[in-house]
C-alpha cells in the first residue's frame, strides 16, 4: 500500500500512457494524438519549471528560451541525420532529444552562473534577457532557417512511436525531478528556498545547489523542445516568445507549485485551451488570456496576502482533507516548513494554564486539605 | 556627420529608455519589487493618445499622463498592496499577471488593429507639411523635430525629477523610505502614501515616454510596450537598480549602444542580442550596476 502511495503519480501517468498506447495501436483520431502530444510537452515544461519556481523559489522567465534551444538543436540534428541516413528512425529521435537537452543544459549553466551567485530577483531579469537573445539569434541565423523557420523532420507515419517516446520522456521527467526533490540535494534546495542565510550557515553550498536545480530544469525544457520539434511541421522562433514562458508559469502557479499540481494543471489547461479554441474560434484566444490573468492574480493574492492568513488557515482544503480522513494527529501531516513553526502545536498556551481554577473539595471525607485536618484536631 | 547623427539619435532613444527605466528603478527602490506591468503602461498611454487625439492633441497628451498616473495608483492598490510583506516571488508573479491582464484588456477593448497616431503633425501642421517634413536644417546639420522635442523633454524631466527628489519634502521622504522603510515610518513618514506617489510618478513618466514614441509616428499595438519595457528594465539594472541617476545613465548607454549597433549593417540584426548581452556581462562584472550601492545582508 505504501509503495502504491509513494509512486502514485508514476502509476497514474504510466497506466494512462499504457492505455493510450493500446488505443494508439487500435487507432486514435489524429486530433486527439496531437492533443496528447501537446499535453506531454506541457507536463514536461511545467514540471521542470516547477523545479525552479516551486522548489528553488526563484523566478525564471526564459523557460521558452531553453525550449527553443532544444527545439532548434534537436530539430537541426534530426534533419541532418535523416538527410544523410535517408529517413528518420527512433535512434534519430533519441539522439535529437539527448542533444537538445544537453545544449539547453549548457546554456542554463552559462546563464545561471552569473545570476544565481546573487541574491534577489536577478534570475528573473537574466532569464528574461536570455529568452530575447535566443529568439533574436535564431531568427537571424541562416543555419536555422532564418525568418521562415526550420523545417523539422516529420514523423507523421510513425506518430504512434513518437507519442510513446513523448510519454516515456514525461515519465523520465517526473521520475528524475521527484527523486531529486526527495534526495539530500532536494532538501538542500528547499532549505535554500526557505531561508538562504540559515542554509548557508548549516554548510550548504548555496550557489552549487541553486545552479543544479536550474540546470536540471533547463535540460528538461530542452527535452520538451526537441520533442516539440518532431510534432510540429515548422519550427519558428516567434513561438518561443515571452508570452509562452508566461503561459508555462501560469500553469505552474495554478498547479500550486507542486509536482502533482503541475501535472494536473498542465493537462487541464492544455486540454481546455485546445478544445475551446477549436470550438470557439479566434475570439476565445483573447478572452482566455484575460481569464488566465485574472485567475493568476487572484490565486496569488489569496495564497500569499498577509491579511488573509487567518482566513486561509480556517478554510484550508488540506485541513478539511485531514479532518475527513482523521489524519489530524499523524505526525507526518505536520508540515516541516520553516515559516510555519509558529503554528506547530508544541507550545502550551499560557492562557489555558492561568485560567484553570483549582477547586478545593471541602465536603469529601478523604480530603487532602491539611488546614481542615489541623482544625479537627 | 554620420557619427554625430547617430549619437544624437542614440541620446533621444536612450532618453526615452531612461524615462521608462526611472519608473522601474523608483518603484524598486521604494517598494522593493520589479514592476513587470510598467512596460504595459506605455502601451496604455499610447492607446489613450489614439483615443483622445481626435479631440485635441494637447488634451490627449495631458489626459494620457493623468490617466496613466491614476492607473498606476489603481494597480498598486488592487494588486500589490495586499501582498506587502509576502514573499518576493508572489509579488513578481502578481506583477506578471497584471501585465498579462493589461495586454489582454487592451486587445479586447481596442481589437487587433494597429494604429499610427501622429500627434506632432496635429500640433505643428505647417511645419510637418510640404517643404521641411519636420526636419530642422541648420547649415549642413539636420535634426528631426521629434528627436529635438524628445531631447528637450528628457532634459527637463530629468532635471525636474532630480530637483524634486533633492529639495521637496515628498522627494526627500521618498529617499528616506528607499533607504530604510522602518526608520522612515518612525520619523512620521506615511509609507503607503509615498509608495502611492512613486507609482503615480513612475506611471506618468511611462505615459510621457509613450507620447514621445508616438511623435515618431510609430506603430501602436497591444504588445508595443513589452520590448521597450524589457530594454528599459535592462537599462535600470545596468545603471544600478534603485538609483535614479543610475537609471538615467543606463538608459542613455543602452540607447547609444542600440543606435550605434543599428548603424553597422553587419551587426544590425543582432542589436537585441548585443543589448541584453551587455546586461548579462554587467551582472557578471558588477552586479549592483554602475551607480548602485551594495547593501549588506542582515540576518
Amino acid at each position: 500500500m505504501k509503495i502504491v502511495k509513494k509512486n502514485l503519480n508514476y502509476i497514474i501517468i504510466g497506466s494512462v500512457a499504457f492505455i493510450m498506447m493500446i488505443l494508439g495501436i487500435v487507432g486514435l483520431p489524429l486530433s486527439i494524438t496531437e492533443l496528447l502530444e501537446k499535453i506531454a510537452i506541457a507536463i514536461i515544461l511545467a514540471v521542470s519549471l516547477n523545479m525552479v519556481v516551486g522548489f528553488l523559489g526563484e523566478l525564471s522567465l526564459g523557460h521558452a528560451g531553453f525550449m527553443c534551444i532544444g527545439a532548434y538543436m534537436g530539430g537541426k540534428l534530426a534533419a541532418l541525420l535523416s538527410s544523410s541516413l535517408g529517413g528518420t528512425n527512433i535512434l534519430t529521435v533519441i539522439l535529437a532529444l539527448i542533444v537538445g537537452g544537453l545544449c539547453a543544459g549548457i546554456c542554463g549553466f552559462i546563464v545561471g552562473l552569473p545570476a544565481l551567485r546573487l541574491r534577489g530577483d536577478y534570475l528573473a531579469i537574466v532569464t528574461l534577457a536570455f529568452g530575447e537573445i535566443v529568439k533574436n539569434i535564431v531568427e537571424n541565423s541562416d543555419f536555422f532557417g532564418g525568418q521562415t523557420g526550420l523545417k523539422s523532420p516529420q514523423f507523421i507515419k510513425n506518430r504512434f512511436i513518437l507519442f510513446t517516446i513523448g510519454f516515456l520522456v514525461v515519465l523520465l521527467t517526473i521520475f528524475v525531478i521527484q527523486n531529486i526533490i526527495k534526495s539530500k540535494h532536494g532538501r538542500a534546495i528547499t532549505a535554500i528556498r526557505d531561508n538562504e542565510i540559515a542554509a548557508k550557515a548549516t554548510g550548504i553550498n548555496v550557489t552549487k545547489y541553486k545552479l543544479m536545480g536550474f540546470v536540471v530544469s533547463a535540460v528538461f525544457a530542452g527535452l520538451a523542445g526537441a520533442l516539440y520539434s518532431f510534432t510540429c511541421s515548422n519550427i519558428q522562433a516567434i513561438t518561443f516568445d515571452y508570452n509562452y514562458s508566461i503561459e508555462i508559469l501560469v500553469i505552474v502557479v495554478l498547479g500550486g507549485m507542486t509536482v502533482n499540481g503541475s501535472i494536473i494543471s498542465a493537462t487541464l489547461i492544455t486540454a481546455l485551451n485546445t478544445i475551446l479554441q477549436t470550438k470557439l474560434g479566434g475570439s476565445f484566444a483573447v478572452a482566455k488570456d484575460l481569464i488566465y490573468a485574472l485567475i493568476l492574480i487572484l490565486v496569488v493574492i489569496y495564497k500569499n496576502a498577509p491579511a488573509l492568513k487567518d482566513f486561509r488557515e480556517k478554510y484550508n482544503l488540506g485541513n478539511l482533507w485531514r479532518k475527513i480522513f482523521k489524519h489530524k494527529n499523524d505526525p507526518s501531516t505536520v508540515r516541516d516548513d520553516a515559516t510555519r513553526w509558529d503554528v506547530v502545536p508544541t507550545k502550551i498556551s499560557m492562557d489555558e494554564v492561568l485560567s484553570t481554577e483549582i477547586i478545593v473539595d471541602n465536603t469529601g471525607d478523604n480530603s487532602a486539605d491539611i488546614g481542615e485536618r489541623g482544625g479537627n484536631k | 556627420m554620420e557619427f554625430l547623427n547617430t549619437f544624437i539619435n542614440g541620446l533621444s532613444v536612450g532618453g526615452v529608455y531612461a524615462m521608462i527605466a526611472l519608473g522601474y528603478t523608483m518603484v524598486y527602490g521604494i517598494a522593493k519589487m520589479l514592476n513587470f506591468a510598467h512596460g504595459d503602461i506605455i502601451m496604455v498611454g499610447a492607446y489613450l493618445i489614439v483615443l483622445f487625439l481626435p479631440i485635441n492633441p494637447i488634451v490627449a497628451i495631458i489626459a494620457a499622463i493623468i490617466l496613466c498616473a491614476i492607473l498606476g495608483i489603481f494597480i498598486e492598490k488592487i494588486a500589490y498592496k495586499p501582498l506587502r510583506g509576502a514573499s518576493p516571488l508572489a509579488v513578481l508573479i502578481t506583477a506578471i499577471g497584471v501585465s498579462y491582464l493589461l495586454q489582454s484588456l487592451a486587445q479586447i477593448i481596442a481589437g487587433p488593429n494597429t494604429y499610427y497616431p501622429d500627434p506632432l503633425s496635429k500640433l505643428f501642421p505647417e511645419f510637418m507639411g510640404e517643404p521641411t517634413y519636420g526636419i530642422i536644417t541648420i547649415g549642413s546639420f539636420s535634426i528631426k523635430l521629434s528627436t529635438l522635442i524628445t531631447l528637450i523633454c528628457v532634459a527637463i524631466v530629468m532635471t525636474a525629477l532630480t530637483l524634486f527628489v533633492k529639495y521637496t519634502r515628498t522627494g526627500r521622504a521618498m529617499v528616506a523610505v528607499s533607504e530604510d522603510k522602518g526608520a522612515a515610518q518612525l520619523m512620521g513618514i506615511n509609507v503607503n502614501h509615498i509608495i502611492m506617489i512613486t507609482f503615480a510618478i513612475g506611471s506618468a513618466l511611462a505615459a510621457l515616454a509613450s507620447i514621445l514614441t508616438t511623435f515618431d509616428a510609430s506603430k501602436v499595438s497591444t504588445t508595443m510596450g513589452s520590448l521597450p519595457g524589457i530594454k528599459a528594465f535592462a537599462a535600470a539594472v545596468i545603471g544600478g537598480i534603485g538609483s535614479i541617476p543610475g537609471a538615467m545613465l543606463g538608459g542613455i548607454i543602452l540607447g547609444l549602444v542600440e543606435c550605434f549597433a543599428q548603424a553597422v549593417p553587419a551587426i544590425a540584426p543582432y542589436t537585441v542580442t548585443i543589448e541584453f548581452s551587455l546586461l548579462i556581462i554587467m551582472l557578471l562584472v558588477k552586479p549592483t550596476g554602475i551607480l548602485g550601492k551594495k547593501r549588506r545582508e542582515k540576518v
